[in-house]
This record gives C-alpha cells, structure tokens and sequence, in this order.
C-alpha cells in the first residue's frame, strides 16, 4: 500500500506514471488507510468539498447573466429569477447552496472539537480549515452585497465600517475598501472581482487542507493513534467512499427541501428592496451563519473594542490547539470536558439567536454573558481542564475493546496479552 | 578565516544589498498601483461638492441630501430644540462639542446623517433625547446631532458647507 512501490498495470500508464506521477495520487487516494470506527459526523469533508464545488459551478453560471454595477445589479438579479432558462434554480441552488456550506462547516468544525481533531499532529490541518472558514465568511459577506438589495447595501456598509474603528488609518482604510466615500458602485464591481476569486483559493487551501490530512491520517471517535495500515483500518475505497456518498445523499434531501419548498425562508425580505442609500432597514440583521459573531460585535459598548471582541472570537479558534492543553483527544475520555462542551453548542446558539434580535434589554445581557462565556471557555476552561481533568483509560487499538470480549473500553488496557496473541 | 576577515564586507556582499535594495524599490513600485487603483478615483472626487435649496425647510422640518453617496442632514431647529442643544453641560458628552461650534447658524443644523458607529443612518425625531436614533445598534444623538448614550464613539460629522446665499447652502 505504500505510494512508492505503485507501479500501473499498463505499459501507457506505466509511461505516463513515470513522467507525472498522477496514478500515484489516485492509488493513494483509493487505497488510502482510514479508521474503520468512523462515524457519520467525518461524512461532513465530504460534503464540503461537494458544497463548494457546487457553489463554483453556480455561481460561474450566474456570472453568465449578472451584471455587477450599482443601477443595473437589482435587475439583473430579477431578470436571472424571471426570464434566464433555470435561472430561479440555480440562483436558489446558489443562495441556499452558502447556507448549506455554512450548516456542514459548523457540524465539521463541531466534530473536530468533540474528537479533538485539531490537537497534535493535525495542528495545521486545523489551522488551513480555519483560514478556509474566515475566507467562507468573506466570500459569503461580498457574495450577500451583489444582488444590491437594501441589506446588501446596509450589511456591506456595517461590516465596511467595521474597520473605521482602527485608530488614525480607520477612515482612509474605508474609503480605500469602498473607492469612495460610502457603499458605491466602486465597491460593487471590487466584491463582484473578489467574490469570484475567494472560491478558488478556498479550493487551493482545500486541497493544502487534504493533503496535510493524509500526512497523519484520520483522527477517529475514541481519538487514539492506530497504526496504518493494520486491522484498525480499512482503505478508503469503497468503505469511505460508499459512507461520504450515503450521508452526501441525505444532506441533498435536506438541501433540496429548502431549494424546493422554502428557497427564501433564510434569506431576508428586505433584500428584494433595490439598495437605498437614504433608508436604513429598521434592523439588520446579516445571513443566519454570522449571527453569533454580529452577537458577539454587539454585546461590547466600545466601538474598536467590538470590533477587536469580534475577530479575537475567531482567533482564539485558529490558537485552540495550544489552549487545550488535555493530551487525550476524544471527549468520549473526558468526562467534564463533555459537558463544556454542550455548554459551548449551546452557547453558540444562544449567541446566534440574540444576534438576530434587537441589541436592547434582556438580549443585550443575555449577549453579553453569553460572550464572556465564549471566550472563558476557550481562555480559561480549557486550559485549566486539561491539566486537572481525570480522563478515563484509552484502548489500545480500536479493535481491542471489541475482540477482547468486552464492550467496556475501560476493560481494553489489561488485555495486552490478549493482543499479542492475535 | 580570522574574525576580522569574515566581518569585513567584500565586493559580493555589496552586489547582493544593492540588489536586493533595488528589488525592494522594484516591488514597491509594481505593488502601490495596485493598491492605490483601489482608492476614490478622480470622477468620485469630482462629485465632491454639492448646492441645496433650503427656502420650502419650515422650522421643525428636516431634510436629507445625498452628498458624495452618503445622507447629510438639513435640520431647521425650532427655539426648543436650539435652546436644549446650547444647555447641556459639556462634561456629559461622550464626544465633548460646543452646539455653538456645531451649528454656526444655530437655526440651521447641516451634519452627515451617518452613524458613527457602523455606518447607518439613524432616524429623525426618535430615542431618547427626541432627535436621533439609530436603529442598527441603538445610538441616540441629541439635538446637536452629539452622542449621548449607546456604542457610537463620535458625534455625527459635521461637513464643510457655507451659505450661498440665504436660500441655498453648498456641502463641501
């Protein structure tokens, strides 16, 4: 299974092998060596990769028929929605096709902290997936102005304005992001530009992201190091393959639904008033998968120090492998961190419910213990956790627990004789 | 190699800074047009001023202009409303300004009807100082158009504009 000792059956291939190793790439990809106790929730990278590669296609499409500037967006949008052949679906495929990238990424992100999949040695793998997530975030915020609806024009305005909150530069910065004094046709073109390219370094960083995978390997549900290849394994087609594609089939029911039946119940009606530049929405709110972030943003009286709250909520994911300091990857080990970590998703989801209501009252101190709340679990809680936390015993292999006879993973570390004889 | 033969610079060491100083420059000179192609270009600039007829505003009324793609606001006070503005203690303000320094004609108030905070514009005759709210993130403005309570950091921006003549006034 080693990618040196692969030579092709045929003598073309053999040929063409020797010049560009191309049929390397695709043994090791087939016969690559993945846990056999791998869940559902690892179906989700597959998932990804189909989220974006439909998202390209779309929206190369779409860029056939819209035209980026500031009187004419509006209607190009509508003119693709009534009179382009398929024009409605594939703008519907599109717009609900960033949400459904953004429900997968969370899951995925969600996963890599339960199993600990972003500790050593898969830091880096972690670290690109965090660079893609910010350049999702970018490309779905430039991608949200383009139809030129009023919380296209107000959503680029606010997030714009965020960087007028760095001292002294702030004010040239913006000018310099809009080409001009406000949200204009200039920004239009510029995120038009930059909303087609994000798309494909995302796709580079993805392919960074596969490959400083494939250098360790998987992580797996109980978290432990497996050798590959071994009785722990299996390779990665067809077992994988055929897995990824199951799940892939029940995500597109899901996906399809909201194509289907509910195309605009995640987007915003304000969006189907032309941009006005006189008119403020009485509230704006951004997409759905930003929410917890703008909550975030809110829940800070200081402008600068919202600001910096904001993007210091992102970094502190990208640092996460040095804040947890626990050694044992899995929480199926670590009987408190399991519950921070439901205290986390329910955070994150509270902070995303405020964040789509009025920053006032009740929600606005909800929002802010919410906040504190994030960040002391990234800055305190897991660092302090892993150092005092009493993890329950590891197996040794993922198949020990199983052929040991017992179905108590406890029971695993005092079966090593058993290994031996197998 | 003695030490003192290694720290003394020869002929190579010379090509590879000047080299590398020249392709510094390079670079620097292929980056900035990119940059800067990026920055208001010379028909926004053009745009840069603007003359409004103010003659139908009645005492009370407000209206909005669209100067350089952002709302300026036109604000004839009524007596009350100049009178509330001048009387409020500097030391309450957020962003400390003169009503006086603000409005030089006091009847007329000519301020950028933006946020500072993030950009929106805030709504007339609403919050709690009964002129403006800002609905994005909940900043009242008093009737200077100063900050009183809320996230915005600075008072809303007064343009340079001048009077024409009684009739009309010309933003920027």
């Amino acid at each position: 299974m080693s990618d040196h000792e692969y030579t092709p059956k045929s003598k073309v291939g053999k040929w063409f092998n020797d010049r560009l190793p191309l049929l390397t790439l695709a043994n090791h990809l087939t016969d690559y060596p993945t846990p056999k106790n791998l869940n559902y929730w690892w179906t989700f990278g597959g998932i990804l990769t189909f989220c974006l590669i439909t998202q390209i296609i779309t929206g190369i499409v779409l860029g056939m028929h819209y035209v980026a500037h500031a009187d004419l967006a509006f209607q190009s949008v509508e003119h693709i929605m009534r009179d382009v052949n398929y024009g409605w679906l594939i703008r519907y495929v599109h717009a609900n096709g960033a949400s459904m990238f953004f429900l997968a990424v969370y899951i995925h992100i969600f996963r890599s902290l339960y199993y600990g999949s972003y500790k050593s040695p898969r830091e880096v793998i972690w670290i690109i997936g965090m660079l893609i997530y910010f350049l999702m975030m970018a490309t779905a915020f430039m991608g949200y102005v383009l139809p030129w609806g009023q919380m296209s024009f107000w959503g680029a305005t606010v997030i714009t304005n965020l960087f007028s909150a760095i001292p002294l530069v702030g004010e040239s910065i913006t000018n310099w992001l809009w080409g001009g004094y406000s949200v204009d046709n200039p920004t239009l073109t510029r995120f038009f530009s930059l909303h087609y390219l994000f798309p494909f370094l995302i796709l580079g960083l993805v392919v960074l992201h596969i490959w400083a995978l494939h250098v360790p390997g998987n992580n797996n549900p109980i978290g432990i190091d497996i050798k590959k290849p071994s009785k722990d394994t299996v390779p990665f087609h067809p077992y994988i393959v055929i897995k990824d594609a199951f799940a892939l089939l029940i995500f597109l029911l899901i996906f399809a639904f909201f194509v289907f039946f509910s195309p605009n119940i995640l987007g915003h009606a304000d969006n189907y008033i032309e941009a006005n530049p006189l008119v403020t929405p009485a509230h704006i709110v951004p997409e759905w998968y930003l929410l917890p972030f703008y909550a975030i943003l809110r829940s800070v009286p200081d402008k600068l120090l919202g600001v910096i709250a904001m993007f210091a909520a992102i970094f502190v994911l990208v640092i996460l492998p040095w804040l947890d300091t626990s050694k044992v990857r899995s929480t199926v080990f670590r009987p408190i961190y399991k519950q921070f970590y439901w205290f986390l998703v329910a955070d994150v989801l509270i902070l995303g419910y405020v964040g789509a209501m009025p920053a006032e009252g009740l929600y606005l101190l909800i929002a802010r213990v919410a906040t504190a709340y994030y960040f002391a679990h990234f800055l305190i809680i897991l660092p302090f956790l892993g150092m005092k936390e009493k993890t329950t015993p590891l197996p040794l292999s993922i198949t020990e627990p199983v052929l040991g006879g017992s179905a108590d993973m406890a029971m695993a570390k005092n079966n090593s004789d058993f290994k031996e004889k197998l | 190699m003695s030490d003192s033969e290694k720290k003394k610079p020869n002929r190579r060491d010379f090509i590879v800074t000047a080299t590398t100083a020249a392709g510094a420059v390079g670079v620097g000179a292929v980056v900035w047009p990119l940059v800067d192609q990026m920055n208001p270009d010379a028909s926004v600039k053009a745009l840069a001023s603007t003359e409004v007829d103010i003659s139908a505003v009645e005492p009370g009324q407000s209206i909005t202009v669209l100067w350089r793609g952002k709302p300026v606001f036109i604000k004839r006070r009524t007596k009350e409303e100049i009178e509330s503005a001048r009387a409020v203690d500097l030391s309450e303000l957020k962003h400390p300004e003169k009503d006086e320094d603000r409005a030089k004609n006091p009847e007329w108030l000519v301020m950028l009807g933006v946020c500072t905070h993030l950009g929106c514009v805030p709504l007339n005759d609403k919050g709690d100082y009964g002129a403006w709210f800002c609905p994005c993130h909940g900043s009242h403005y008093d009737t200077s158009g100063r900050i009183r309570k809320g996230p915005a950091p600075t008072n809303m921006e007064v343009p340079k504009y001048e009077f024409v003549n009684s009739n009309t006034i010309k933003i920027g």
